[in-house]
């Protein structure tokens, strides 16, 4: 027994079939294609699949598919403007703030959450907005100035 | 982060081009655009789920496994038992003819740790995997567990391993322990000013990647199977999965090399032969990961240790003997341990320059998760050990702990207690330049030590050392478990690290042992009804190597073990 | 009750590549027609930067520009066998297969461009920026692409290389246990300031300052990102990880990211790391490896801080709240 689920993903209208209580991790991974968000722990506790939704960070491991029924999804697929990378992704890569890279997707919409609402973010309010995500390699110091620079560098371009 | 070139400057050219600049990271692009691929990334249709059944007892022997229910769960497609697998028991050393085949890869009528894999589920998605194991019956009986590494060693403790047939792995034929012998420390301790001992106790540390270890099988042209696998040793995985499944190498094609954090807990080779299998024997595609609790509870840990230290030491700071017992908590399985205790064994007296050392390092079985590799396996429980007892040694004598350390720093030229002369030493210099950043006052004679004046001389001489053997009785007596007896040079054995056991030692020979005592478990286990009739065929066998160049570069080991 | 600081330290050394050796690492390299580069491994970036530092080290040693690399690894087909990423031992062993096999492969392309140039090969040099070149007539060049273009189009040339690179195996003497463990050794000294809360016993670390020593820091940024992400990792192992709190009771194991703490991004404490170079002699340029021993130092240096900030000392990791309030009690008692 499956349901259709549609809403917009990355600014493309898309549409999928999700059994009963498929999350919209799932969905977007084995339905549409995209494995920007990571299956860390499937308990809502590293972080690895965050997404917005409606511009809200999410936990799409814990979410049912359904909740986003006719909503607004992005993943970092999305971020960048065709070649032209989002200065969060410049920044990640200019502060060598990823080793592995398995919870690079979920921090960096995280941070792109925050952004969007705080573009001039105070080191404490980068270190509230990633502290639902795990990162097991960069012991964090990288990745929050990073942040500070993603959103150094937006505010220049303003 | 800044160089200080100034230091070593005349051993080295600073003449390169690319070598030293922070260049991005090559595969950074597709990390911050979310393209890296990992294995788990790999989209295959038709892919069959593995979930495994698993102990919930600490030790126990297994009476019955009942499957009749979980068989009519909808969508599954088999259940694995330990009469498929094609070798009944591995380690991933023995590809190296180093250590003993002591683990099943599904229990084989005994568990030695909560949590051990019994059956594996196979099914056509998870949900109907766990539908299934929670329909698995197990009539376990239970048997007294031991857990603390010294209370394995006593007489009256159970026996975790029957492969191994004792609860300590031993060493090059008959040594108990690896054991390191370096000068006279009883009799240094007799002229030293003061004894300094301590007891240190690190704990079980789980890896916690944030990618949970686990690998997608899908069988291929030519009788082969693609295995995307986030293994730290991929042609080792690939051995060692083909030893477990006695197929030939080529018949396995790894795809690995970008793994989301490993840390030495994706070395074991855990789920390929699973997955493996049940490719084999489905025809299918199959997918075999790790839940986060699995990754915790289940998947080795860094082992616990625990280190007794005992130093004599001059009021003026020389420390003259360092005597080291060494537990390793291996759990129920060699794993990696045996291993991990050699190295351990070699690291000791840690950076100094002793002229007294005496190490006895055990690996120990216990009814706990088989502990393995993580980064600095071997040396950063002694590190804990040793350096806490440095600063123990400073405060018993009341001196300046970075002093302490700089007076016994080994340098170049000085004898090490395994018995290597020191070449490139730098601990003198790192803490200089700590104490430097710290703005810790050091004496002048301190900042002006060097690595590279003071050693060797008298220190690079191999002191008069008798010889003494470390024996734990089979029963296990004797203080702390162990006596000390002194043998005859002539009599002692040579071992190479690399010459294969002697046969009493080899896998075939302990795994009849063994397999006596489980034959019984295995037939209850068997005799359920309901069994489907494909489970009592045998699994593939191996077929002849295909013909094509895989092999050119397969390890030399897999090639050779054939 | 009151917060007391403290400060402790710890040195250490850190083995190079699996003990006792014989650990084999290998390395293909080999030209495209237009003159790029293709290292081929089986080596595993599990984010240590396998796939980076190799790159760098094989446009090092073939002198071109590290665009101009590209290192392709994990697949056990066409990558020659490595033992794997374990041990710190990928930069030093991999690395040094690397090595030999893009000097390999430099050896052909600079006998086709002599050939090319009609010169001997020992007078030709890389210019780093993509030429083949003269010794001391720079005008006398051929791009590296037309070299590639000539070695396969014209003059039936493979311009590539082998690299291997193994420790040989260490005998044990299992009385004595005289033995080879490793070639070479990287080494640190870690200095670190905690407080303490006697209440309740909370310790925080309030900075990391050390000195490590590691042959040679191939790329500076990936030092820093092994150095701080291990220091990170090591305050973790001492202050919060374990699967068995109650070890060896195997009660209250925990099984999610709730109930197994780690330090958060809040949590973490500045860090001032000085590097030293003193070159392995068997290294890639003298590169050791630093993969493990960042984590190490800070555990130790926690402890003996600890000591110096409240008088006791703890001996059994991790050093919880807990077991800091258990030794306050015990101090007090007298015991």
């Amino acid at each position: 027994m499956v349901t259709a689920v549609s809403f917009t993903l990355n600014g493309t209208a898309v549409a999928a079939v999700a059994e009963p209580a498929e999350t919209l991790l799932s969905v977007l991974r084995h339905r549409l294609g995209d494995t920007s968000p990571k299956a860390g722990c499937l308990q809502g506790t590293c972080g690895a699949c965050t997404v917005l939704l409606d511009g809200e960070p999410v936990l799409s491991c814990l979410l049912l598919a359904d909740a986003a029924e006719g909503r607004r999804v992005e993943t970092v697929r999305g971020l960048a403007d065709g070649p032209t990378l989002h200065p969060l992704q410049e920044a990640f890569m200019d502060r060598f703030a990823a080793q592995c890279g398995f919870c690079t997707p979920g921090m960096i919409m995280a941070a792109k959450a925050l952004l969007d609402r705080n573009p001039n973010p105070t080191r404490e309010e980068v270190i509230e907005a990633i502290s639902g995500n795990v990162c097991r390699c960069t012991g964090y110091l990288p990745i929050i100035e990073a942040i500070l620079e993603a959103a150094r560098r937006l505010a220049a371009r303003r | 982060m800044r160089i200080r070139k100034e230091l070593f400057a005349d051993e080295r050219d600073d003449d390169l081009a690319i070598v030293g600049k922070p260049v991005r990271r090559q595969d950074i692009e597709g990390h911050v655009t979310g393209r890296t691929t990992f294995f788990d990334d790999r989209l295959v249709p038709g892919l069959l789920h593995i979930r495994c059944v698993r102990s919930t007892h600490d030790h126990a022997r297994i009476r019955a496994i009942d499957t009749r229910e979980a068989e009519r769960v909808p969508g599954v497609r088999r259940i694995l038992r330990w009469a498929d697998l094609p070798k009944k028991a591995h380690n991933i050393l023995t590809i190296f003819n180093f250590g003993i085949d002591d683990e099943p890869a599904l229990a084989d009528g005994k568990v030695r740790y909560r949590g051990e894999p019994i059956v594996a589920i196979v099914a056509e998605s998870l949900r109907a995997a766990d539908e299934a194991v929670a329909k698995v019956r197990v009539d376990y009986d239970p048997l007294p567990a031991v857990f603390d590494v010294e209370e394995a060693l006593k007489p009256d403790a159970p026996l975790v391993n029957e492969y191994i047939g004792r609860n300590w792995f031993r060493y090059w034929g008959d040594y108990d322990c690896q054991q390191i012998r370096f000068g006279d420390v009883e009799a240094a301790f007799r002229q030293a000013d003061v004894i300094v001992e301590g007891r240190y106790q690190m704990s079980p540390i789980e890896h916690a990647p944030l990618e949970t270890q686990g690998c997608i099988v899908v069988p291929g042209e030519d009788g082969r199977f693609t295995v995307y696998t986030c293994t730290q040793g991929l042609h080792f995985s690939l051995d060692n999965t083909a030893a477990q499944l006695r197929l030939d190498t080529n018949r396995l094609h790894f795809i690995g090399g970008t793994v989301g954090g490993g840390f030495g807990g994706k070395v074991d080779t855990v789920v390929e032969p699973l997955a493996v299998l049940a490719a084999m024997l489905t025809g299918r595609p199959v997918r075999y990961v790790f839940t986060r609790a699995e990754e915790m509870q289940v998947s080795s840990p860094r082992g616990a240790e625990r280190v007794y230290i005992t130093d004599g030491v001059t009021r003026d700071g020389r420390i003259l003997a360092r005597k080291i017992v060494h537990y390793h908590d291996a759990g129920a399985y060699s794993r990696l341990s045996t291993y991990g205790t050699i190295k351990s064994a070699a690291h000791h007296p840690g950076p100094y320059w002793i002229p007294n050392v005496w190490v006895d390092s055990f690996c120990v079985f216990t009814n706990r998760t088989p502990s393995s590799a993580m980064r600095g396996f071997g040396v950063t429980g002694g590190d804990f050990a040793l350096e806490s007892q440095m600063d123990a040694v400073a405060r018993a004598i009341g001196m300046d702990p970075l002093e302490l350390r700089i007076k016994n720093a080994y340098r170049d030229g000085d004898m090490k207690a395994h018995r290597k002369l020191t070449e490139g030493a730098a601990l003198i210099e790192c803490i200089q330049v700590a104490a430097e950043l710290a703005r810790w006052p050091l004496s002048e004679e301190a900042r002006s030590a060097s690595s590279r004046i003071g050693g060797g001389g008298d220190r690079g001489r191999v002191p008069p050392t008798p010889p003494a053997r470390t024996r734990l009785s089979d029963r296990g007596e004797g203080e702390r478990g162990r006596e000390t007896s002194r043998i005859d040079a002539a009599e002692r054995p040579s071992a190479r690290a690399t010459t294969p056991p002697p046969s009493w030692l080899r896998s075939e020979a302990r795994a009849v042992e063994a397999r006596a005592v489980e034959d019984g478990a295995r037939r209850a286990a068997e005799g359920g009804e309901g069994r489907r009739r494909e489970e009592q065929e045998p699994p593939e066998p191996p077929r002849p190597a295909s013909g094509h160049g895989a092999l050119r570069f397969s390890s030399v080991f897999g090639s050779r073990r054939r | 009750m009151a917060k007391h600081r403290g400060r402790g330290v710890a040195s250490v050394n850190y083995p190079i590549g699996m003990n006792l050796g014989g650990d084999p690492s290998q390395a293909l390299v080999h030209a495209t027609p237009t003159g790029k580069f293709v290292v081929t491994l089986s080596s595993i970036d599990l984010g240590q930067g396998m796939k980076s530092v190799t790159r760098q080290l094989a446009a090092e040693t073939l002198g071109v520009p590290i665009e101009d690399v590209h290192v392709d690894t994990g697949d056990s087909d066409t990558g020659p066998h490595c033992m794997g990423s374990f041990a710190s031992r990928g930069t030093h062993r991999a690395g040094n297969a690397v090595v030999a096999a893009a000097r390999e492969a430099k050896e052909v392309l600079l006998e086709v461009a002599a050939e090319e140039l009609e010169v001997d090969p020992r007078d030709l040099e890389l210019d780093g920026r993509g030429n083949v070149r003269v010794k001391g007539a720079p005008a006398r060049a051929l791009s590296v692409r037309d070299v590639a273009q000539a070695a396969h189009f014209k003059r039936g040339k493979s311009i590539s290389g082998r690299g291997m690179f193994l420790v040989p195996p260490s005998d044990v003497d299992p009385d004595t246990g005289a033995m080879r463990p490793v070639t070479t050794y990287a080494h640190a000294c870690m200095i670190v300031d905690v407080e303490v809360d006697d209440e309740t016993g909370e310790v925080r670390v309030l900075s990391i300052k050390a000195a490590y020593e590691i042959g040679r820091a191939l790329n500076i940024g990936l030092v820093e990102q092994q150095l701080v992400g291990g220091a990170w990792m090591g305050i973790s192992h001492a202050l919060f990880e374990t699967v068995e709190p109650y070890y060896p009771d195997r009660a209250h194991g925990p099984t999610d990211f709730n109930g197994y703490l780690m330090p958060g991004p809040g949590d973490m404490c500045p860090v001032e790391i000085e590097i030293i170079e003193r070159p392995a002699l068997d290294g890639p340029y003298g590169a050791k490896g630093i993969g493990e021993m960042c984590a190490t130092p800070p555990i130790p240096a926690i402890a003996n801080a600890i000591e110096d900030a409240i008088g006791v000392r703890i001996t059994e990791m991790p050093f919880t709240p807990e077991k800091i309030l258990r030794a306050l009690d015990a101090k007090r008692a007298g015991r």
